[in-house]
């Protein structure tokens, strides 16, 4: 069914007192008014790894898949798995926090030999700390002598240019999570901006070398290949993008569901890109359009598995100092949005938005289809999208079928 | 994204955004045009250097909007309201801005309340603050990053937070 994001709202105030809209709480649905063909979900195969949205680490995080990691001192058999690894298609590079790493993995240095330090920013605040290098492996996969970071605000002083953008995420309870693992749209964190220094005033530099631990670090270049690589791109086959699988969330919320982050785009026989459809990416913001509401949002949306709702620019009542920024309609809502991709693609996505506080009244539910709050840019398609419909993510510069990546396709 | 109008067609009346923009004027020159949240634009011309780039001043009914778009790309809307008030800040960018720079004398409050954000989800999703005298929203990922802050009591009236961005 196409619909403008218009027509659907006023399809819905239309039947505001009828359940076309929901009815809120723990009966209501996210099923879609136009759905998807069956979901097939892949559980095995050596580039099939497990994910689960399950609370995570902290035991508090609503929305967000986690899966294990096992990160090598290069070349040895000297190995550590870390669970609760936050996947996270919004970014590229493995993130680990020093206070969950137990073994010691060799530093890069800058090439007057001072150790290199990056500063990450996220929406949410930054991660600072030694950019080092490790064997990766997840599933059957390996990427050999990839540069990750360490996530510590202890072994370098932050610098006052990181420090200024927000707030360090360097606990459990800050970054939500024993690391991140960025599988998302590009093979490097920063790209070609990183490998200059930037002077000019406002701009921002995610790469330094410290001299000690408490000597003022400056700011470097940072080349392509030691920049923070996603891991996927480092992998020897299955290197081209990612899919998530998750089922649907039954009843519009579950305590968990468990899915799979296969590796690799139409190079296995359990990877391929089928009849999904494929919506390029800007390049360079790595984003594409969404139409909603008689608003079009060019170059402003993207498919985020490390958000953990749909957030987008509405007049929906928010749920105030409980849950700030998250939405709390009286009644279950039902949106409809299309998106594009940079390719001329268009869909339709509908999807729903329940009211967040009841939602988290509904312990211990940590799976929620129908999760949303505010945001001021275009539309942030957070975990809830990924329920229900398998996302191909494909890694700008690498070779993969349907388009030309970066794109997503689902 | 905030587009300003190109014309001097003038649209009369109160009319709901984006046909509350009354008439632009595109300044190129050199307009004491940079402030932070809350600060009083008459007094802040020290500051307009920290951010070079192309500037763009648009005038709305409420209140007129100062752009300025750095070489690096991030785009920084400041709105001051007809008491030549900064009442709310609206940026774009591949990185976050230099957020202490943006809030002033909110930058502490601003850090105060993100490391106290606590509950369920509240890690992993765009930021939100929240209080009685500030509110910051940011979102977006890494080489992409909306965000706006603004003083609520400090709105003029009849403009909504939905108009900052």
């Amino acid at each position: 069914m196409k619909a403008t994001g218009f027509q659907a709202l006023a399809v819905c105030l239309a039947l505001a007192f009828s359940a076309a809209c929901g009815g809120g709480g723990k009966s209501s649905s996210s099923s879609s008014s136009s759905p998807a063909p069956a979901q097939t979900i892949t559980t095995s195969g050596p580039n099939v790894a497990t994910i689960a949205v399950n609370g995570g680490p902290t035991g508090d995080s609503v929305d967000a898949a986690f899966t294990s990691v096992t990160v090598c001192v290069p070349g040895t058999s000297t190995c550590q798995t870390i669970d609760g690894v936050l996947v996270d298609t919004g970014s590229s590079g493995l993130r680990l926090l020093s206070s969950a790493l137990t073994i010691a993995l060799p530093q890069q240095n800058a090439s007057d030999g001072n150790p290199v330090v990056e500063c990450l920013p996220f929406v949410s605040g930054f991660t600072w700390g030694p950019v080092q290098t490790a064997d990766v492996e997840i599933a059957s996969e390996k990427a050999s002598s990839a540069p990750i970071q360490v996530i510590s605000d202890t072994d370098f002083a932050i610098p006052t240019a990181c420090a200024d953008r927000g707030t360090s995420e360097d606990t459990l309870s800050s970054l939500g999570a024993n690391g991140i693992i960025g599988v998302g749209l590009s093979a490097q964190d920063c790209g070609d901006s990183c490998e200059v220094v930037e002077t000019a005033p406002g701009t921002f530099n995610f790469y330094y070398e410290c001299p000690s631990s408490t000597a003022t670090c400056q700011p470097i270049g940072e080349s392509l290949a030691q920049q923070v690589q996603n891991p996927v791109a480092l992998f020897a086959t299955d290197n081209n993008g990612v899919i998530v699988e998750l089922p649907a969330v039954s009843g519009g919320e579950e305590p968990s569901v468990t899915g799979s982050l296969v590796f690799g785009i139409g190079t296995q026989s359990n990877n391929a890109l089928g009849s999904a459809t494929v919506y390029t990416a800007d390049p360079t913001a790595l984003n594409f359009t969404t139409k909603y509401n008689g608003t079009t949002y060019p170059d402003e949306s993207f498919l985020d598995t490390g958000s953990n709702g749909y957030f987008f620019p509405s007049t929906i009542t928010q749920c105030g100092s409980q849950a700030p920024g998250f939405y709390c309609p009286s009644t279950t809502m039902n949106f409809s949005a299309t998106n594009l991709g940079m390719n001329g693609a268009s869909g339709t996505v509908d999807f729903s938005v329940a009211n967040a506080l009841t939602l988290f009244e509904e312990t211990p539910d940590f799976a929620f289809g129908d999760l949303g709050g505010t945001f001021s840019g275009g539309f942030d398609w957070g975990l809830p999208f990924f329920f229900g419909r398998n996302v191909f993510v494909a890694i700008q510069g690498q070779s993969a079928p349907g388009g030309t990546a970066p794109y997503w396709a689902y | 994204m905030f587009k300003a109008q190109s014309t001097s067609r003038r649209r009369l009346g109160p009319k709901p955004w984006p046909l509350l923009v009354i008439g632009s004027l595109f300044a190129m020159a050199s307009l004491p045009a940079w402030a932070a949240l809350g600060g009083d634009l008459s007094t802040v011309q020290a500051d307009q250097v920290h951010m070079r780039g192309s500037l763009r001043t648009t005038v709305a009914a409420a209140y007129t909007v100062h752009e300025i778009e750095s070489t690096s790309g991030v785009v920084v809307r400041e709105y001051v309201s007809s008491a030549g008030k900064v009442f709310a800040i609206a940026w774009q960018g591949p990185w976050p801005p230099d957020m202490r720079q943006l809030l002033g004398s909110y930058f502490d409050p601003y850090i105060q309340a993100a490391r106290a954000r606590s509950g369920p989800g509240m890690a992993r999703r765009p930021l939100m603050i929240e209080q009685p005298g500030l509110v910051v929203q940011v979102g977006g990922h890494p080489r992409s990053f909306v965000g706006r802050a603004y003083i609520p009591d400090q709105l003029p009236s009849n403009v909504t937070a939905e108009e900052i961005r």
